[in-house]
């Protein structure tokens, strides 16, 4: 136990150290991470306005809610592994990363963890910045939070794995960057990010609901604003946990089969 | 009647004193310790198969359908013995499939067929005792992280390996001092020159202190003095440690002062195993002879006609290469017939040595190149 606080610890330093280089890079992808839920945020906003004062519940000042949490939600949940996994498979740094009696997943848990923490440097003062503009309409209670930190921190691991398993498709192909946008359509909308998942029409919800999308998004940011009942929190845990389990395993299976193949044809 | 028996401890020696020590001829009935090979490797094999796609849009559309492929036998039927402490080059033109041996040694590549045994694992199953101790150095591959000091790597390397401190210090300070690393530890790996970085590398691989060192063209692109430097940490690494190191390399430099064991292969194919002399005896049986004379080098193609073949002629230096047989003769006759100033009896430069063994191959082979090479289709 004390070697993988230890092995944790070394591992945090060296890319904590490694990001902190990249200081121009973190910026740029802040900016581009800030805009998105801002336009749709404007667009809501006023599409509620002209609605008559709401769209489906939603008045101005909740939707302003709405996506300034989805932001801070989504950059504590989304991760670059595929762009990341595509480089070392194709570059061979893999191969060196193979020869450490650890496994790589480590390297990527800590990376983010780091990156999560140094940016939330300017997360926060953004937040705060674009609250004062759009006056959102919030209640954060010690309850919601107890029920956000869990919510929040399942949405993330599943989040991880599910994009880990992701990009492990770069041991069979080239592609990922095709793959990778296969996935962003349906993520973009059942996870939330588009529109509240209530807004959605009936069936569409239904094919959500059989989906892991709004688990590692949408959940933590209906938690936090209060839109959740205590009998759909647990159910939503338990879901969450639910899917983390299916992930651990196929990430399990696939990253044998991916060695597999990796070591077949040329490491 | 007392005598010692010597154990070679695995590590450091710090088990040595524990030993009781033994009487080898008390007769009761256990076998001898059997050493187990550092590296034990039958009848591997790895084919790697690789599309083949003609030019043009006809062909383009007919690969759709019918995909040809074709077999490119990397290693095959190779079967090598090494034992603990040995350090052994591994000799092969481009292409021979020295890498993909090294690969599959380290676990990386799984084998096609046949058996690969390292410190008694099976490498393809990755297990972390065997990972801990091996080491794989590839030329420009890195286990440095590009953008920190070398020294943070480094110690990240000591916590996935898990080495306790003090232990670690020590060898940090044993490869700080041998490689002459103190001034490189604190610059981002990025500004470091090749051989620097490359000098890190070798330190961050084995800062765990592997026991078996997979050592892929370790001198490539450095200067004469760094190749030097690290030849020599080498040989006093395995010295030091008891490692055993397989290394290939294109410097024969490298391999003459490394290596008494050479392992040559081509096409995947073992040619030769064994002493760096015997290769040169089976592969050149020719030695070099180098005469300084006051005068008369004009006369000296006639004492050489029908025995040997002056190879350079220039301000009284001949140069002849001259059967082994005829060596002493062809001495002898020119130190009766001519005013010799010097004269030395050399072996050929290893270098060609090792030319004449692939261009033996390749005449005595009969089938082409491409034979290897299998075609195969498969709808």
């Amino acid at each position: 136990m004390t070697e993988w606080v230890d092995m944790y610890r070394a591992q945090l330093a060296t890319t904590f150290a490694t990001q902190l280089q990249y200081r121009a890079v973190l910026v740029i992808w802040l900016l581009g991470l800030i805009l998105s839920p801002v336009i749709s945020l404007v667009v809501w906003m006023t599409v509620a306005t002209s609605g008559g004062g709401q769209a489906g519940g939603f008045t101005a000042p909740a939707f302003a809610a709405y996506f300034l949490a989805l932001m801070v939600v989504n950059h504590l949940t989304f991760t670059w592994i595929a762009w990341e996994f595509e480089y070392r498979v194709r570059n061979g740094q893999l191969s060196g990363l193979l020869l450490r009696p650890t496994d790589p997943i480590h390297i990527d848990i800590a990376a983010n963890v780091t990156y999560k923490t140094i940016t939330l440097v300017i997360v926060i003062p953004t937040v705060i910045v674009l609250g004062a503009v759009f006056e959102p309409a919030i209640e954060i209670t010690p309850v919601t939070i107890f029920a956000f930190i869990p919510a929040l921190a399942l949405a993330a691991v599943l989040r991880f794995l599910v994009e880990y398993i992701l990009a492990m498709v770069a041991f069979w192909t080239t592609r990922v960057s095709a793959i990778n946008d296969l996935y962003y359509v349906p993520l973009f909308f059942f996870s939330g990010q588009l529109v509240p998942l209530s807004l959605l029409p009936d069936t569409v919800r239904l094919i959500g609901l059989a989906l892991p999308f709004r688990w590692m998004l949408s959940f933590p940011v209906e938690v936090v604003l209060g839109r959740v009942q205590p009998d759909d929190l647990i159910t939503g845990y338990v879901a969450q946990i639910g899917w983390i389990v299916i992930a651990l395993a196929s990430r399990v299976v696939i990253w044998r089969a991916g060695l597999r193949r990796y070591a077949a044809v040329g490491a | 009647m007392f005598r010692a028996v010597w154990h070679i401890p695995a590590k450091g020696g710090a088990n040595f004193a524990k030993e009781p020590p033994t009487d080898p001829e008390q007769d009761d009935g256990t076998l001898p310790v059997m050493v187990i090979p550092a590296v034990e490797i039958s009848r591997l094999r790895k084919t790697y198969s690789v599309p083949v796609r003609e030019p043009g849009v006809m062909a383009s559309l007919r690969s759709l359908v019918k995909r040809t492929t074709r077999d490119i036998h990397a290693v095959d039927d190779l079967s090598i013995v090494v034992n603990p402490g040995e350090v052994t080059g591994f000799l092969g033109p481009n292409g021979a499939g020295k890498t993909t041996t090294l690969k599959m040694l380290s676990g990386l590549l799984y084998p096609t067929g046949g058996q690969v045994r390292v410190l008694g694992f099976e490498p393809s199953r990755r297990e972390r005792a065997f990972l801990r101790q091996i080491t794989l150095v590839m030329g420009q591959r890195n286990q440095l992280a590009w953008d920190i000091p070398a020294t943070d790597s480094f110690e990240l390397h000591r916590a996935i390996y898990r080495v306790p401190r003090p232990e670690y210090r020590r060898t940090l300070d044993e490869l700080v001092d041998l490689l002459d690393l103190e001034p490189l530890l604190p610059k981002p790996v990025r500004q470091l020159s090749l051989g620097e970085r490359m000098k890190c590398e070798i330190a961050v691989s084995l800062l765990h202190q592997p026991k078996v060192l997979f050592l892929d063209e370790p001198t490539i692109g450095l200067d004469v003095t760094m190749q030097r430097r690290i030849r020599t940490f080498i040989a006093e690494y395995n010295r030091r440690h008891g490692a055993t190191v397989l290394l290939t390399s294109h410097y024969m430099a490298d391999v003459e002062a490394l290596c008494k064991r050479v392992i040559v292969i081509h096409h995947g194919k073992l040619l030769f195993d064994g002493d760096l002399s015997s290769l040169v005896q089976r592969f050149s049986p020719y030695k070099t002879l180098t005469i300084e004379l006051e005068s008369g080098s004009d006369r000296i193609g006639d004492l050489v006609d029908g025995i040997g073949e002056v190879m350079r002629s220039e301000d009284g230096r001949v140069t002849i290469r001259v059967p082994k047989s005829d060596t002493a003769r062809l001495t002898e006759r020119v130190l009766a017939s001519l005013p010799v100033i010097d004269l030395t009896v050399e072996d050929p430069p290893i270098d060609d040595v090792i030319e004449r063994v692939f261009a033996v191959e390749r005449v005595t082979s009969n089938d082409p190149p491409e034979a290897h090479e299998r075609e195969h289709q498969s709808q």
